[in-house]
């Protein structure tokens, strides 16, 4: 168990992210039958404001709570307890991203900020909301500096030494956030929210998109990269195997870095106002993140193969059977694993410049994120939560609770196959993502995406009965019997060879970021500045 | 740094993969001109002064050649001018679209026709109509409480 203060740090930021969840979880239950044309909302609620509710808390709080208090328990785990100011630097982050969701939450509900969680301009939300989600931000910059404070601590004090594996993570995973976040800082500070109040009469659609953008998609990586860093420190461990490569794991995550930022145009294939060659340069920049990607796989595998072998397997693929499937802790990750071989190749198709008109603001795309953030993320962090939270709370990882953990696999894993392999199929026949429920005037093509929308609103109500098991589960975690339990970190495989210092190192890294993020945006950037006159404000719902 | 070799073949593989795609895609769009939409840049205009602007102060259909149209439209909250658009089948028609308001989409499910139209700018994209019917046009980003009923048809006759 942790010092008191730094594990209850971390255990409030595990519970305000699933108060979160099942906040959205009950918004996405009810849009998914709002959709599937089986119910119809009562007391005036709109579908479009519980579908900006379920965004926002999920994309945005769920995954950012979470994320930062796990990184917590790990740095603690890894560097010794919190600094005092560190810990300090913790709470007031904690609390202005706790006041930041209240107030962006009740916007919602007063149906002032149904805009989505992506609020392209010139749809003008509440200021206010805008406001609650520069707390949310400057919340979380609190965590990259008392990350990388509490890093830097241990460096000084350990002259010579490699930082440990998962701080180098945690630190890698909260600089990516920090510059992706600082576009849509810029963008809400000095575009809306001097628009919203009135300050100023026209926004930049354009330039308010790009900036949007270039925060949305290492968002992306944001979310994947505490999962990778469960996968190869966590796991390894959990399974009773060793860590494959610490260096490939290292190089992996500065890979990461590079090549999800300067990547946002292509979510804006579809735009006019950017040219083609700029489009295709981070078409490019995007497909690199196969690279790292591969890495990974190849660093799991590897190390199943490896504890498989070590356990007495034979032949080629004998490892296969010798993993423990019957601990939730590593079920719920490995299915997600298994679910990001589909999700990964969707995301190339994507990318893929032209071929992105197939798929563009479909439910292809829904489905798309689905598998990535809401299957490969989502079921990390649930096989996290398993053991984090007795870890946090003195408690034990029981038998009733590996119990629910395994029928929480089960039950998202079906639920999700359902849902999103419906709205994948819907998606390629053109059925729109974000749309409540239509048959634009009887026309055949829509009536004839009736049965998959019925059938995502199947698959909607068994993740909800998933999220359910889970908030039991939880409970039973909080009153689980006394004890302790670890924090599983791996040891490094002795085959594995010496980690290069340029490896703990991000200064050469963030310098060739630079460097890419200025490539790929400073042209096509400054042409947005010459278009003609910006959009007013407008409230369309 | 020591990489294990098989990681090496594996790593080599996927990168050689990684530029094939790349490739494809690239030759695609510059070698056969399938870029994605919007590619002529600078069309740029005051978007609240859309219906005085030409081409958008008349939104219409207008023949420029042996069965080649352009077709000028406005998408708004909830819909697009003009409304329902007939033309022959075999007709190649050059979309030019933009907005008098929010953000909204531009999409022909069942064609590759698909594409963000953004207040300020001129998005436009050419598709050659093969197939006799009549396309559901709709509008597939979120624009507002009645962006579900925001459609209109291309009807193409045989």
């Amino acid at each position: 168990m942790q010092k008191n203060t730094d594990s209850r740090l971390a255990l409030w930021h595990i519970l305000i992210a699933y108060v979160a969840l099942t906040l959205g979880g009950v918004a996405g239950i009810l849009q998914g039958l709002v959709r599937g044309g089986m119910i119809e909302l009562p007391y005036g609620i709109g579908y479009y404001q519980l579908l900006t509710a379920h965004g926002v808390l999920m994309a945005l709080v769920f995954t950012t709570f979470f994320i930062i208090g796990f990184l917590y328990a790990g740095m603690v785990r890894t560097t010794g307890p919190l600094l005092s100011t560190v810990n300090r630097i913790g709470w007031i982050g904690f609390l202005m991203m706790t006041v930041g969701t209240v107030l962006g939450v009740i916007m919602v509900l007063l149906n002032k900020a149904t805009v989505l969680y992506t609020f392209y301009a010139p749809m003008k939300a509440s200021p206010w909301f805008y406001i609650a989600l520069v707390l949310i931000v400057v919340g979380s910059w609190c965590a990259f500096v008392a990350i990388l404070s509490q890093l830097r601590y241990w460096k000084r004090t350990h002259k010579g030494k490699l930082s440990p594996l998962f701080a180098f993570m945690a630190a890698s995973t909260m600089i990516l956030w920090f510059v992706a976040t600082l576009g849509v800082a810029v963008s809400v500070l000095l575009q809306f929210i001097p628009w919203s109040f009135g300050w100023v009469d026209t926004i930049n659609v354009l330039i308010s998109r790009t900036l949007f953008w270039y925060f949305g998609h290492p968002l992306v990586y944001f979310w994947l990269l505490p999962a990778y860093a469960c996968w190869y420190v966590i796991i390894p461990k959990i399974i009773g195997g060793k860590i494959f490569s610490d260096s490939m794991a290292r190089l992996s995550f500065m890979l990461f870095l590079l090549f999800s930022i300067p990547v946002g145009f292509h979510h804006q294939l579809m735009e006019p106002g950017i040219s083609p060659t700029w489009k295709y340069v981070q078409v490019v920049l995007t497909f690199l993140v196969v690279i790292p990607s591969l890495m990974t796989a190849f660093s799991m595998f590897a190390s199943f193969e490896l504890y498989g072998r070590s356990k007495g397997a034979r032949g080629l693929f004998g490892w296969v059977k010798k993993l423990p499937y019957g601990d939730a802790r590593f079920l719920l990750p490995f299915v997600g694993m298994l679910i990001f071989i589909p999700a990964g190749t969707g995301g190339i198709i994507n990318a893929s410049n032209q071929m992105n008109a197939v798929v563009h603001n479909t439910l292809w795309v829904t489905g798309h994120f689905h598998i990535t953030v809401a299957s490969t993320v989502a079921m990390t962090f649930f096989g996290i939560t398993y053991w984090l939270i007795p870890h946090l709370t003195g408690r034990t990882y029981t038998k009733k609770l590996n119990r629910m953990g395994i029928l929480l696999t089960i039950t998202w894993t079906f639920g999700m196959a359902l849902m999103s392999g419906a709205m994948h199929i819907v998606g390629l026949f053109g059925a729109p993502r974000r749309t409540a429920y239509t048959t634009y005037g009887d026309h055949p093509t829509a009536l004839s995406w009736l049965t998959y929308e019925a059938v995502m609103a199947i698959g909607g109500v068994i993740l909800f009965i998933g999220i359910i098991i889970l908030i039991i589960s939880i409970f039973m975690m909080l009153r689980a019997p006394k004890g302790t339990e670890e924090f599983p970190i791996g040891e490094v495989h002795d085959d594995a060879g010496a980690v290069p210092a340029v490896l703990d190192k991000w200064g050469i890294w963030i310098a060739i970021l630079v460097v890419l993020i200025i490539v790929a945006y400073a042209i096509p950037f400054g042409d947005m500045f010459s278009g003609g006159p910006g959009s007013k404000p407008w409230i369309t719902w | 740094m020591h990489i294990h070799r098989l990681e090496k073949i594996w790593l080599a593989i996927g990168t050689l993969m990684l530029f094939v795609f790349l490739a494809a895609v690239g030759i695609g769009a510059f070698a056969m001109g399938n870029h994605p939409p919007g590619h002529s840049e600078g069309i740029k205009l005051d978007p609240e002064k859309v219906y005085e602007t030409p081409p958008f102060d008349d939104p219409r259909i207008e023949q420029i050649g042996d069965n080649e149209y352009n077709a000028y439209m406005v998408a708004y909250v909830y819909g697009y001018s003009p409304h329902n658009i007939e033309i022959p089948v075999g007709a190649t028609v050059h979309f030019y679209i933009t907005s008098a308001d929010v953000v909204h989409g531009f999409a022909i499910p069942g064609t590759n026709v698909n594409m963000m139209v953004v207040p300020g700018e001129v998005n436009e994209l050419t598709y050659t109509f093969d197939e006799p019917g009549e396309h559901l046009l709709i509008c597939n980003e979120y624009c507002g409480i009645g962006h579900e009923y925001m459609s209109t048809k291309i009807i193409v006759k045989g």
